[in-house]
């Protein structure tokens, strides 16, 4: 099977369906998998999410961004069950998901990945892997003891964790101890244990947080394959390069709230979006135009010798710094 | 000097009663902090209420003995329960806190006067064991092994005492190497991961605690029955710290750690006893260093100095692998 056949039928499917779906916050999707509803959560005095309304269609790369703090990752945290909404009700495949912990939501087939990636340290590449099974015989206390039980269905789940890794690029790192591997196979083995669940929808929170710009294109490929398996993908990412790349739809996020969604291209050129962006700190700039005009300022600032700013010309100028 | 005896004691130690209930208890905090990362302060309830259970059916209810290990076993199950319930969800350190509570309550209600007429206070109970020793197939009144002379008792004691530590880490052997030690093991490392998996890391930590908590409760039988008498105050917090020494110095996470971790253990105690005992008799430690009052206490500075010093130059523990203890200093 020729590699781009189903890579732009997939895509071209997911394009497709959200072609008509109107650019406004909290629009409906043609068939969604994942449907939030008045989700709120403080922390004390702050709303660190607070989510009228927000739909991801099924089989499509959803980017979840916005400034630091906006709330991505609470959203992410209540999303899956590891954490729980003051309020609101969102529900997976038609069924509600409040009050369901964690275990039982990555059962159900949304399986997440952390920021900070955790690989078991001391277990091995393979050990990890084979955890991600679900329905294991041999995770039981009674059934443990009798090796005859689960043996068979051990070598089953060793041999689609050896086909994902090869997948991955690690099974030469299989016998190692997870803790062995770098940044970025981190990420790596991460996103492969996440597929020993089988999932249907795949929660990456910043894949590509610190991992190396050589791996950022295997990365990058690896999560277009996920949909391409038939997979949905919501991930939360601050680089906008990569989210121009790879996502379908895209959802921005600031101060708790769903500020903007819509396609990237049409994304990147919405006004509440750059003003989110800018009015705060921010990571990353969003387009290469903005970057050479902020930059240009900056040497602008530097060059008419203002007394208040002292800092270095800066690669990611910062429009919260005061001038 | 009469070195023979000092060796000959020694070695009586490595294999003796007391190696026996260690072992037991450290295998059940092997389950608990080498294999889960349950940080368990309250090992010695478990011995506890085994014991106890044992020793309260029989000498004060009149029942047969099975019934008072059943009687022990199911204590230590409640006991994992009660602890387990309420501080599982929490972090670590929870846990911690309300074990080594746990089990000093469990040992001062004991010894009470309250429940003196059921539980002996301050003296414990004894004359229950009678019923296990009737079982003793060692005819004989003593055992010789070359320098080793053990008494029919303790022959029984220790042959059934190590029968039980081979079947356990048998188990434990069996379990950790099946999905589900897995599962432990990768708790152990980060139970968020776990739980995003879609395990259910709770009831994981629950049967750990409770598995534990029984592996350690035989130690508390053998403790019973070994001394053919309970008293709380052996189940103080000492007993707990001493099985975690057990454990560190074999190695954790190792099946053959809390084995070969009591033997020694008791081995260099007995050495360092036996030793400053005879050098201050023999005159080769003046008295202005020390005199034979106090060796008790000196020989537990030296294998503490002992156990620092493993500490520093293999803190993996015998049996333990360096690569793993540098992994976690990332």
């Amino acid at each position: 099977m020729p590699a781009d056949a189903p890579a732009t039928t997939r895509r071209d499917q997911a394009v497709a369906a959200l072609a008509d779906v109107p650019r406004v916050p909290g629009a409906p999707k043609p068939d969604p998998i994942l449907v939030a509803d008045g989700i709120t959560r403080t922390f004390g005095g702050l709303t660190a999410v607070d989510v009228d309304h927000v739909e991801i269609q099924r089989g499509a790369i959803t980017a979840l961004i916005g400034p630091n703090g906006a709330g991505k990752t609470t959203f992410f945290n209540l999303l899956t069950g590891f954490d729980q909404p003051d309020q609101g009700k969102w529900s997976f495949n038609g069924r509600p998901l409040a009050g369901v912990p964690p275990h039982k939501v990555a059962r159900m087939g949304m399986v997440r990945t952390f920021q900070l990636t955790k690989a078991l340290s001391r277990l091995t590449v393979l050990e990890n892997m084979r955890l991600g099974a679900t329905d294991q015989k041999g995770e039981r206390f009674l059934t443990a003891l009798l090796p005859m039980l689960w043996r068979a269905q051990e070598q089953k789940v060793t041999e689609r964790a050896q086909d994902l890794l090869t997948r991955f690029k690690l099974h030469e790192k299989s016998e190692d101890f997870a803790g062995s591997l770098s940044g970025g196979q981190r990420k790596l083995l991460e996103m492969a244990r996440a597929l020993m669940v089988e999932p249907e929808i795949v929660m990456l929170d910043e894949p590509m947080a610190g991992v190396n710009p050589a791996l950022t294109q295997s990365l990058l490929g690896h999560v277009k394959q996920l949909r391409e398996d038939g997979m949905t993908v919501l991930f939360v990412e601050h680089d906008m390069d990569m989210v121009r790349d790879i996502s379908d739809w895209v959802v921005v996020m600031a101060e708790g709230r769903v500020i903007a969604e819509g396609p990237p291209d049409s994304i990147m050129a919405d006004q509440s979006v750059v003003d989110a962006y800018l009015g705060s700190h921010h990571d990353a700039p969003l387009t290469i135009e903005d970057e050479q005009r902020q930059l240009a300022e900056d040497e602008d600032q530097l060059r008419h010798g203002d007394a208040g700013y002292t800092g270095p010309p800066s690669e990611q100028p910062d429009e919260g710094h005061p001038t | 000097m009469d070195w023979g005896n000092i060796l000959s004691n020694s070695l009586i130690a490595a294999v003796g009663v007391q190696a026996v209930i260690y072992a037991l208890a450290a295998i059940g905090l092997n389950v608990h902090f080498g294999y889960t990362g349950l940080l368990n302060f309250g090992q010695a309830g478990f011995l506890a209420v085994a014991a106890y259970g044992l020793a309260a059916s029989v000498a004060t209810w009149g029942l047969p003995l099975w019934v008072g290990v059943v009687v022990g076993l199911i204590g230590a199950v409640i006991l994992a329960l009660l602890l387990g319930a309420p501080t599982l969800r929490l972090r670590a350190d929870y846990l911690a806190i309300v074990t080594i509570a746990a089990a000093e309550i469990l040992r001062l209600i004991a010894r009470s006067v309250t429940f003196r007429k059921w539980l002996g206070g301050s003296d414990g109970l004894n004359r229950f064991a009678d019923d296990f020793f009737k079982l003793n197939p060692y005819s004989q009144p003593e055992y010789t092994f070359g320098p080793l002379t053990f008494s029919q008792n303790d022959m029984w004691t220790i042959t059934v005492g190590w029968t039980l530590v081979a079947l356990t880490s048998l188990v434990v052997w069996t379990l950790m190497r099946s999905p589900w030690g897995r599962v432990l093991k990768a708790i152990r490392e980060d139970e968020d991961a776990v739980r995003s998996l879609g395990k259910n890391v709770y009831g994981y930590k629950m049967q750990s605690l409770i598995l534990g908590g029984v592996l350690g409760s035989f130690g508390g039988f053998i403790f019973a029955v070994g001394n053919q008498s309970v008293q709380a105050d052996n189940y103080g917090t000492e007993l707990t710290f001493f099985a975690y020494a057990v454990l560190i110095l074999g190695g954790a996470a190792r099946i053959l750690g809390p084995i070969v971790g009591s033997i020694i253990f008791w081995a260099a105690l007995a050495f360092t006893d036996n030793f400053l005992t005879q050098a201050v008799a023999a005159g080769v430690i003046p008295t202005w260093i020390m005199d034979t009052q106090q060796v008790g206490a000196v020989r537990f500075m030296l294998v503490g100095l002992g156990l620092m010093l493993l500490m520093i130059f293999r803190p993996q523990g015998i049996f333990g692998d360096k690569r793993e203890i540098a992994l976690d200093a990332r």
